[in-house]
């Protein structure tokens, strides 16, 4: 296979993560941080990020020891190697940015059971090479990202008026206060994705 | 007593899990297209529950206190026997059920409802009996979620709706009607 070729598809697979198959809009994984965390545009971004580093971590590692590791414990150790990431990034967060880590709470050590990371690990690392792998965990974790800051954003000017906890209207704006609450979260993401299955029909 | 009558309550209807915490989004979602399914795929929920909230206690109770960091990982080990052996006993007691649940059965492992109760519990210091309650309420709440979103479901098959709206979207909206009738409990307890 010549260069060229070959870095085309490791674009493919980078990109296919941001748009085609975003683990949100598309292939619908990770919904339960999607909703929980998503009532501000940092918190957002907060999760975002952190699913993107145990995301790329782990499937980093899982891609490495894919010819070590026995068929039938593979869901078991992978686990482990998510559950491990994720304990490193809670103990970071708390350190580094301990008002975020207090808002998300118990959502930090849920990420060790969104499927996104498990099946990403399961459908990709586990039978790709390593930079591939890393290629790919890298566009769902960016895709993840995107689309859980545009739920935020959405949701933080629609619910208390501000982006990034900067007012944007003023005193004379009523905040739509469902917005921010459970219920928002769900609407919210139910007409983002009326909105993508539009583009795709469009595109079709 | 009353305590543990407010624990299960509370939880069962004002901090339901499924449609105020949004955890086990997952089967909410996608088993829920069928009302008999959903209620047993509850009834799995519940009993797993019930075993990881006894062992979450057991293990904050006896091991954790001396490697804390340790936490997530035990948690998760545990929940995950747990199911292998919830897997075996439906497999061998009912095939239909076991063949209905299909890969949604294993996937209870990585039902964030398990994981976030087991936590939950850990980060309120709930006792033994206490954690019990957690538990059935937080159960009951999510089987509770299911069964309302599937009798919704079922109902909605025959309808003409629009094609990009079909699906996820559809569903999507729902929940959160339904999670705005929710909020509707949120003045049962007022006191705490």
């Amino acid at each position: 296979m010549s260069e060229q070729v070959s870095s085309g598809q490791n674009m493919a697979v980078f990109l296919k993560g941001l748009w085609e198959e975003n683990p949100i809009f598309v292939i619908v994984l990770g919904m339960c941080p999607t909703m929980a965390v998503t009532n501000t545009a940092i918190n957002s971004l907060a999760m975002g990020m952190s699913t993107l580093v145990v995301l790329l971590g782990s499937s980093t590692l899982v891609s490495l020891f894919r010819k070590v590791i026995p068929d039938q414990v593979r869901i078991t150790t992978y686990i482990v190697i998510i559950a491990t990431f994720v304990t490193v990034i809670d103990f970071l967060l708390a350190a580094l940015v301990p008002d975020v880590h207090k808002e998300l709470g118990a959502f930090i050590p849920l990420i060790v059971v969104n499927c996104l990371i498990l099946g990403r690990a399961e459908a990709f690392a586990a039978r790709n090479p390593v930079g591939l792998s890393f290629l790919d965990a890298l566009g769902m974790g960016l895709g993840f990202t995107l689309a859980l800051l545009s739920i935020g954003i959405i949701r933080e000017v629609l619910g208390s008026g501000s982006l990034f906890t900067i007012s944007l209207f003023g005193k004379g704006f009523e905040p739509w206060v469902i917005m921010v609450l459970p219920p928002g979260g769900f609407l919210t993401l139910g007409f983002l994705m009326l909105g993508v299955n539009r583009l795709k029909k469009k595109k079709a | 007593m009353g305590n543990l009558f407010w624990i299960f309550f509370s939880t069962l209807l004002v901090n339901n899990f499924t449609l105020s915490y949004f955890l086990g989004l997952c089967p909410f979602l996608g088993v829920s297209s069928k009302l008999d399914t959903a209620m047993r795929l509850g009834a799995a929920n519940i009993f797993v529950m019930l075993i990881t909230s006894a062992m979450a206690w057991l293990l904050n109770t006896f091991v954790l206190e001396y490697v804390p960091y340790l936490r997530l990982i035990s948690f998760i080990i545990v929940i995950a026997s747990t199911v292998q052996f919830v897997e075996m006993a439906i497999k061998k007691l009912s095939p239909d059920l076991f063949r209905a649940l299909g890969v949604f059965l294993p996937l209870i492992t990585t039902n964030c409802a398990i994981l976030g109760l087991a936590l939950f519990q850990t980060s309120k210091e709930y006792g033994f009996w206490e954690g019990m309650a957690y538990a059935l309420g937080g159960g009951g709440g999510v089987t509770l979620a299911l069964v309302l979103m599937a009798g919704i479901r079922e109902e909605t098959k025959l309808m003409n709706i629009p094609k990009i709206m079909d699906g996820m979207a559809f569903n999507l909206i729902i929940a959160g009607i339904l999670s705005m009738a929710f909020m509707g409990f949120a003045g049962l307890f007022s006191t705490h």
